[in-house]
């Protein structure tokens, strides 16, 4: 046998093959090209009109973009410069930037303190957002409403006082009271809060926000991206609780509790959110006795986080929804209520399941709050319609300004969106 | 404390509601404060600066009242309204009068109860076109799309002007000044109409006024004026009388530069004297000081003066005094006397 190779087999290799480069046609850019760009002759051509297109995007905008003046007092001195060229007018942004920021009416002296509380809100919300963090760090998040506040409002310190000491005295009694029955707990923390406020409410004495250590600001001189952002976040932050709480409620078995949350919810899914600001600014206005000091900003509020709280309310519902009977019985097998039941078991899991959902509704909140400019309120979209358009030296600008916006609200869109994808890949913990 | 504001305001809202607007001038005096009501921004007539300041022709009124009532021009609260937003602020005492550029109408007056206490521009609806449409009149618009504000008269007026010349039109609504403007420069309309004295700041803006023509036709009358609630007399009269006071002061050639001399001693002229209180007691019949006029004048000067800083034909608007000059000079503006 073992001259049976030799002799069968006309020719055998005994060695390797020296290694060689793949063809041209194969390898490197050419095959991308090929692969991803010319694959067939119809995505070929697809190809080269898009480039086209590209190519006359580019061609047209970058001149305007890059030759853009920043230095200039006025729409006119700009034209004068560009004598009859096309480029941007960016010295709009730079001359009011102030404006667009903090509004036209936030005291100078004090932009620190919204900035402060800018970066605070960072710092609040990583412990919320990143759940790796250690816990403690929750102290922060819970005394930032308060300390932004603050900040923002400025005034006597004994009204953020006294409202975190009512949040605290309706913890303690919360903690005390709920291992015997949920509501009781809820209900008693609840009344506690509100008898510490009222009762804290008469103690600040009159004229305390005079000798305040910051200069107080009334909530109609706040404005710019500011206000946009404290809209936002303090809409989203009390309609996710609310929203749940919605959600529950709707499949409650109480019939009354259930027609409540019901209505609620299709009442204001019913009703166009720009409705709801024209009751705010407009209605509200008659049921108050004149000066009586609801303010403006507290009514837009309400009303933002009723309708996004009611959207929410439905993708929860649909979390809710999505799990198994099963998992809803295994927690009644468990002995566990209804409260610890739904805390432990339910929740979490329709929670992660409504993720995208939720921070659909978030993004989509975030930008309606620029509706708040039809009712004379100057966010930014409002500073830019009205004080700005309206001022001799920018009237009859417009790109440059709206595209500055449209900017700031993608930065903060898109990072709330890169977020909820790295939320979704942190919490798979299916089999895929 | 805003807890209990809030609870109690809950409680007493029904009842206060309809009391609260008595006594306007006396709530003002014990606020020390004057909300007044303008534009969420229009060329020359409010809008606030780089420094947050309001300045403009309507903001001068409300100047000139805070001076009048409380003798600080700067003690005024300024309330942006929007064109919908405007008539709600003031019925619901959110402001203590509103002056944006507001036309006096019979139905405003009587059926929305309010009290137009005069006129500060006499102003009338026109049309601007661009050249490049070949057109010189605006009868010859029929089947153009025009660009227009809703929630004001010029969108009734439009309707009445073609119906009246039986053309048809496309209307493109649009909520402000500044997007009528885009649109109307992007080409989303052939025509553009509003108050004539609008249309000129909006031309002074554009990258080529000279492209543009405004149409001789002017299709209604626009008197534009401060306005009060109904049933407050008094504050109305001080609202009227102020405006009065400043248009009287430029018949009278009293100015921001000599007005310090005059209110200082009674002079020759009976009226003057009796204008800024040196003379007379009308200041005291208002339920004001003496010298009210002398302060609502010397906050930025008479009706002419206010008209040359913010409007005038030094400013980049350019409009010219027409129907706005004194009555002595063949305009509109005739001011009762001050006896």
């Amino acid at each position: 046998m073992s001259d049976k190779r030799a002799d069968s087999v006309a020719f055998v290799r005994e060695t390797f093959l020296a290694e060689q480069p793949a063809p041209a046609s194969a390898t490197g850019v050419v095959k991308w090209l090929q692969d991803n760009l010319f694959p067939t002759w119809g995505n070929g051509l697809l190809t080269i009109v898009s480039l086209y297109v590209i190519y006359a995007l580019v061609t047209s905008t970058a001149p305007w973009m890059f030759n853009g003046i920043w230095n200039t007092e006025s729409l006119s001195e700009c034209r004068e410069i560009l004598d009859g060229a096309s480029a941007a007018c960016f010295s709009v942004l730079t001359e009011r930037w102030n404006q667009l920021l903090f509004g036209f009416k936030y005291p100078p002296s004090e932009y620190w303190r919204p900035t402060v509380a800018f970066v605070l809100m960072f710092a609040a919300l990583a412990p919320v957002l990143f759940f790796d963090l250690p816990r403690k760090l929750l102290i922060i998040t819970a005394l930032f409403p308060f300390t932004a506040y603050w900040l923002i409002w400025g005034g006597t310190i004994f009204t953020p006082l006294v409202a975190l000491l009512g949040v605290f005295a309706g913890y303690l009694v919360y903690a005390r009271f709920v291992k015997g029955s949920f509501a009781m707990g809820f209900f008693g923390g609840v009344a506690a809060a509100f008898a510490v406020w009222i009762v804290g409410g008469m103690m600040i004495p009159e004229g305390a926000n005079d000798a305040a250590l910051l200069e107080a600001v009334p909530s109609r001189d706040l404005g710019g991206f500011m206000l946009n952002m404290m809209l936002g976040l303090t809409c989203v932050s009390l309609s996710v609780p609310i929203g749940i709480a919605l959600a529950l409620g709707r499949q409650s078995s109480l019939p009354l509790i259930k027609v409540i949350c019901v209505v609620f919810i299709e009442f204001i899914r019913g009703v166009p959110l720009i409705t709801l600001l024209f009751v705010a600014n407009v209605m509200l206005a008659y049921f108050f006795p004149p000066g009586s000091g609801v303010d403006l900003f507290l009514r837009v509020v309400i009303m933002i986080t009723m309708f996004s709280a009611a959207y929410i309310a439905e993708v929860i519902r649909g979390g809710l929804a999505a799990l198994p009977k099963g998992q809803y019985e295994a927690a009644d097998s468990l002995g566990l209520d209804y409260p610890q039941a739904m805390r432990l078991i339910i929740l979490p899991q329709a929670l992660k399941i409504s993720i995208p959902g939720i921070v659909n509704v978030a993004v989509g909140l975030f930008k309606d709050t620029t509706l708040v400019s039809v009712i004379s309120m100057f966010d930014l979209v409002g500073m830019i319609r009205g004080p700005i358009l309206a001022s001799t030296e920018w009237n009859g600008i417009y790109w440059e300004l709206f595209m500055f916006a449209s900017v700031l609200f993608f930065i903060v869109c898109y990072g709330i969106s890169q977020y909820s994808q790295w939320l979704e890949r942190r919490l798979a913990t299916d089999h895929r | 404390m805003k807890k209990t504001v809030f609870l109690g305001a809950l409680t007493v809202a029904g009842l206060a509601a309809g009391v609260a607007a008595a006594g306007t001038l006396d709530d003002v005096k014990a606020r020390g404060k004057l909300n007044c009501g303008v534009t969420t921004g229009l060329v020359g007539f409010a809008a606030p600066d780089a420094n947050g300041e309001w300045k403009g022709f309507d903001v001068a009124v409300c100047r000139a009242v805070a001076a009048a009532t409380l003798g600080d021009p700067a003690a005024v609260e300024f309330v942006p309204t929007t064109g919908k937003t405007r008539f709600t602020a003031l019925a619901s005492g959110e402001i203590d009068m509103l002056a944006r550029n507001t036309t006096w109408t019979f139905s405003r007056d009587v059926d929305l109860k309010f009290t137009f206490t005069g006129v500060n521009y006499y102003d009338g609806q026109g049309f601007m076109a661009p050249k490049a449409l070949g057109v010189s009149s605006a009868k010859e618009l029929d089947g153009a799309t025009v660009c227009i504000q809703t929630g004001t008269t010029t969108e009734l007026n439009l309707a009445d002007f073609f119906r009246a010349n039986n053309i048809s039109y496309q209307p493109v609504p649009i909520e402000t000044n500044a997007e009528a403007q885009q649109q109307y420069l992007a080409g989303a309309c052939d025509v553009f109409t509003t108050d004539a004295s609008g249309l000129a700041a909006t031309r002074a803006t554009f990258e080529a006024p000279g492209d543009h023509i405004l149409l001789p036709e002017i299709v209604s009358k626009e008197p534009l004026g401060p306005l009060v609630r109904h049933g407050d007399d008094e504050w109305a009269d001080v609202v009227r009388w102020t405006l009065n006071a400043l248009i009287t002061a430029e018949e009278l050639g009293v100015t921001s530069a000599n007005i310090g001399e005059m209110s200082a001693a009674a002079g020759g002229n009976p009226e003057i004297n009796r204008l800024l209180g040196t003379e007379g007691n009308l200041g005291e019949m208002l339920g004001l000081s003496a010298d009210w006029a002398t302060k609502a004048i010397m906050a930025s000067g008479n009706y002419g003066e206010v008209f040359e800083q913010n409007i005038g034909e030094s400013t980049p608007i350019g409009l010219s005094r027409g129907l706005n000059a004194q009555w002595t000079n063949g305009g509109l503006l005739y001011s009762p006397p001050f006896r």
